[in-house]
């Protein structure tokens, strides 16, 4: 059986990162799912402040640089994408924003995407359905139901999603657990993501038959 | 093979000295480098065409027709022709009474043109940039070859019973290159006609040239024109040369970071490592030429950027007399022992252009 990639992008700054660590325990739940059902699976994970300076780069260049190249593959390669960002200023941040802007627009149709994010208060929870959902949505890829929101104190929280909602059914494992879910189903209906041919061209017939020219 | 230099014509401040030449100033410069470029033993001068400043080559035929009136050998050519957004009617007609006033020196390039506005500033959608490439190629094509047009198409007035005038010199239409970057459609279109493909080459890592250059000898075969060895090839090229090579990274080091298309980026190095572009004695320069055809083949034209960046014209002049005495004539030895036969040494010549080459020849004999 072909292997399942699934890919965690984090935008996270610091070291260690409370984004680093949503996207890893995200990718752990979706990872463990997929195995159950026996599965091969490969997660990989895309540091963003790794980086940061080659994306600055290929804004000024209009290419990417190897690293960011291997990156920007691995993403547009995978089964599924765990997409994982710091709340700044209201939205994703701009190190976020730049890495998806350097995706080609069709690059990421119909794939299966798990979209969370972090930040000080759960106050800016609604970034995930007013920022990164619509972001999402103009790629067509495929957003799973649920979003994972973990602010500080989530990290605190406890209960499994065996419990009802009040009862620790809600608590940030629970939803790790539910979206990890979730990204495994979406993954496992979907076809595995095939590697670009290289010598995908429109013959010129056609192109001339398309413009009705002889 | 054909070794030669493509200008883009912006007018860019020198960043040493701050001072921005006047547009009337760039243009002259343009034609006094055009006729170095001649002087120093280089085969080709190719112009690119843009509608906006800080660009001055808004009309290329006249400036090449200027350039031929005051060059006999030189090749005039285009970096690129907009097949987008100018009226192929008017192409077919302009580069063919550019070919009788040079002689048939004359070949040209076709491209897409990226500057979003000029497509509405010229009534198109650049959404449709292909489709535009190939219908207005298409009817390019037929005007050249067939002497009286019936013409539908999508995107230009039907035409009923047209004639192009002057017709091609002998009926020998220009030979056409088309340019890209990464657009596999137009290396397609390219090896469909049995014209040249052009690789820009130098604002991208090579893998990118690579890949384009292999579909189009791939589809140059397909279509019958000749084995994918027999493609016709051209690669851009940038370099800057002194005797020792620090000078010449010394020198070239704040043009390169205040240059328009990549300034402001990566560093030098990075981006010598990344991309084509060469900064050093003329022998790296040799070496590093040399080593395209590792990736692309053995091909037909080496054009280099020289004149841009804000580089100043006397910069200029003594970049070309280093490509004309010292590189030029040994990257011609080079290329010309390692191309296998059957493999075609140039790009086709106009045969009133073989006609004044051997003319040219047989009077040096006598």
């Amino acid at each position: 059986m072909q292997t399942l990639k699934l890919v965690a992008v984090s935008a996270g700054l610091s070291a260690p990162s409370s984004t680093r660590l949503l996207a890893d325990r995200l990718a752990e739940a979706a990872e463990s799912r997929l195995t159950e059902q026996e599965y091969a699976v490969e997660v990989q994970v895309v540091e963003l402040r790794d980086l940061a300076v080659d994306i600055a780069k290929n804004f000024v260049t209009g290419f990417p640089s190897g690293e960011l190249e291997t990156a920007i593959d691995a993403v547009t390669g995978a089964d599924g994408v765990i997409a994982v960002t710091p709340v700044f200023t209201a939205s994703y941040s701009g190190l976020f924003k730049s890495f998806f802007d350097l995706i080609a627009p069709d690059a990421l149709t119909g794939k299966p995407v798990l979209v969370a994010a972090t930040g000080g208060t759960a106050r800016h929870s609604l970034v995930l359905d007013h920022a990164l959902r619509p972001l999402f949505a103009y790629l067509r890829a495929l957003v799973v139901p649920t979003a994972v929101y973990a602010a500080s104190e989530d990290w605190g929280s406890g209960g499994d999603e065996t419990l009802p909602i009040g009862f620790g059914g809600d608590g940030l494992p629970s939803r790790i657990q539910r979206a990890g879910r979730e990204l495994a189903e979406f993954v496992a209906a979907r076809p595995a993501a095939r590697d670009a041919e290289d010598d995908e061209v429109v013959p010129f017939e056609q192109q001339l038959a398309d413009l009705r020219l002889d | 093979m054909q070794f030669g230099i493509f200008t883009v014509g912006d007018v860019t401040a020198d960043p040493t000295t701050g001072r921005t030449p006047s547009e009337h100033e760039r243009i002259k410069n343009t034609v006094a480098i055009a006729l170095k470029a001649e002087e120093v033993g280089l085969d080709v001068f190719a112009t690119g065409e843009h509608h906006n400043p800080p660009f001055v080559p808004s009309s290329p035929t006249t400036l090449l027709g200027h350039i031929a009136a005051r060059t006999e050998r030189l090749i005039l050519s285009t970096s690129t022709t907009l097949i987008t957004t100018n009226d192929p009617v008017k192409i077919a007609e302009d580069y063919a009474t550019l070919q009788h006033l040079a002689d048939g020196r004359v070949d040209l390039m076709m491209g897409r043109g990226n500057t979003g506005p000029v497509y509405p500033w010229f009534g198109q959608d650049i959404r449709q940039g292909i489709p535009l490439a190939v219908e207005n190629y298409a009817l390019l094509h037929r005007l050249w070859r067939e002497d009286v047009v019936d013409w539908e198409g999508k995107f230009r007035s039907a035409l009923q019973g047209f004639t192009s005038t002057p017709r091609p010199l002998d009926g020998v239409p220009p030979f056409v290159w088309h340019g890209s970057i990464r657009s596999p459609e137009i290396a397609e279109q390219a090896a469909y006609y049995g014209d040249g493909f052009f690789a820009n080459h130098i604002f991208w890592p090579k893998q990118h040239t690579e890949k384009m250059v292999g579909l189009y000898r791939r589809r140059y075969a397909h279509y019958g024109h000749g084995t994918p060895e027999q493609a016709i090839v051209g690669l851009g090229g940038q370099v800057f040369m002194r005797k020792n090579s620090q000078d010449a990274v010394r020198e070239f080091r704040p043009y390169f970071d205040n240059a328009p298309v990549y300034g402001h980026g990566p560093s030098l190095e990075e981006f010598s490592e990344e991309t084509p572009l060469t900064v050093g004695s003329p022998q790296e320069v040799i070496e590093r030429t040399l080593s395209f055809r590792e990736y692309v083949g053995d091909y037909q034209r080496q054009l280099f950027l020289m004149d841009h960046a804000g580089l100043p014209l006397k910069t200029v002049l003594e970049q070309l007399d280093m490509l004309g005495e010292e590189v030029v004539p040994v990257l011609r030895k080079e290329f010309a022992n390692m191309r296998p036969a059957g493999v075609p040494e140039t790009a086709p010549l106009h045969p009133a252009v073989e006609r004044t080459a051997a003319e040219r020849t047989r009077t040096q004999e006598a």
